[in-house]
């Protein structure tokens, strides 16, 4: 059913020196944290992170739920934070196809997607034998994911020792740490662009409105960067 | 409390299906897009782009604790982690244990 050869070999990414765990560990117990502070019990914590994962849209919930926002209110808002994982996932999948996998394994694997794991895959898949590339990528998945619910229930019974500097260092990790990995990610003139006209536009267009600013910052930088890019036939 | 925690059950519902939709429709997409087409690669850029743009929102603009740690502060710790990312041949495991001490000390003391 799944290799476990190559689910293993996934899975053991998650230590090492480009291992996303301490990024992840630094911001999901950081929410673990923020969770308990805004009334969420420890099983609930817990859930959010099992069933959400993602961390942007974790921090617009709670901070949604603490305002009292209406739960459409909260699905448009976190909806429109994590868009991003539309583009990701189609970058990414048919990256990840072999005819003799099943489609469930897509379908459920892709709850794995997050920016720290897209970014392992996008770095290594041409490395990895196409047929048993969704299992490594599984593998990879339950290593990253398992992480950050483990940093969760962390997070949530350190909370009363953790002060506002220190909750304020957490935070800066996961940003540095994606900053770091993107930079080092850019294969080719297309995605350098796209990588800085988002950076540009993103924080540009949330002058004019904050809660569409990376659906439109990223489609108009990404589209620049399409055409800008040329043709450049260098691994995506 | 009943209402307060069955009010938590369907917020943490309605977030992950809000998230979970976005994965779920790429998979969908994904179905018929060859990895050779000009709308994979234009898929690509959008994706690399949203990410950027995320990114630097949250740097920028921040939503949440971070709005606390004063903008240039921020910058600071992002182009010190960088160069040390470079610095070390590209791991990261030392720009992002830096850039959390850094930042707490430095906010601490400003």
């Amino acid at each position: 059913m799944i290799n476990l050869k190559y689910f293993f070999k996934g899975f053991k990414l998650i230590k090492g020196m480009d291992s996303p765990a301490l990024a992840l560990g630094a911001s999901f117990l950081a929410i673990g944290a923020l969770l308990k502070d805004i009334g969420f019990n420890v099983q609930q914590s817990f859930f959010s992170t099992f069933f959400t994962y993602a961390l942007p849209g974790q921090l617009v919930m709670a901070e949604s739920f603490f305002v009292g926002a209406s739960l459409i209110n909260i699905f448009v808002a976190v909806w429109l934070v994590n868009v991003r994982l539309y583009p990701m996932s189609v970058s990414l999948i048919p990256l990840l196809k072999d005819k003799s996998q099943p489609r469930w394994k897509y379908y459920l694997s892709c709850h794995f997607l997050a920016v720290s794991s897209w970014l392992i895959m996008k770095n290594r898949y041409q490395s990895i034998d196409q047929k048993y590339r969704i299992d490594f990528w599984i593998g990879i998945g339950i290593g990253t994911w398992g992480t950050a619910i483990f940093s969760t229930l962390v997070g949530y019974f350190l909370s009363d020792y953790l002060n506002k500097d220190m909750m304020i260092g957490l935070a800066i990790v996961n940003p540095v740490y994606f900053t770091c990995m993107m930079i080092g990610a850019i294969k080719n003139r297309s995605i350098g662009l796209s990588v800085l006209l988002g950076a540009i536009l993103g924080p540009l267009f949330f002058l004019v409105s904050p809660e569409w600013s990376i659906l439109y910052g990223g489609l108009l930088a990404g589209t620049l960067a399409f055409f800008l890019g040329g043709k450049d036939d260098r691994p995506v | 409390m009943t209402d307060l925690s069955s009010n938590i059950t369907l917020v943490i519902l309605v977030t992950s299906l809000a998230t979970y939709l976005s994965r779920f429709l790429g998979v969908v997409s994904s179905e018929n897009i060859d990895v050779k087409s000009k709308i994979f690669r234009w898929f690509n850029c959008i994706a690399y782009s949203t990410l950027a743009a995320l990114i630097a929102r949250i740097v920028v603009f921040p939503t949440g604790i971070l709005v606390d740690a004063e903008i240039l502060i921020r910058f600071l710790v992002i182009l010190l982690s960088v160069a040390v990312f470079f610095a070390t041949k590209k791991n990261l495991v030392y720009p992002t244990i830096l850039s959390g001490i850094l930042l707490t000390v430095l906010n601490s003391l400003y």
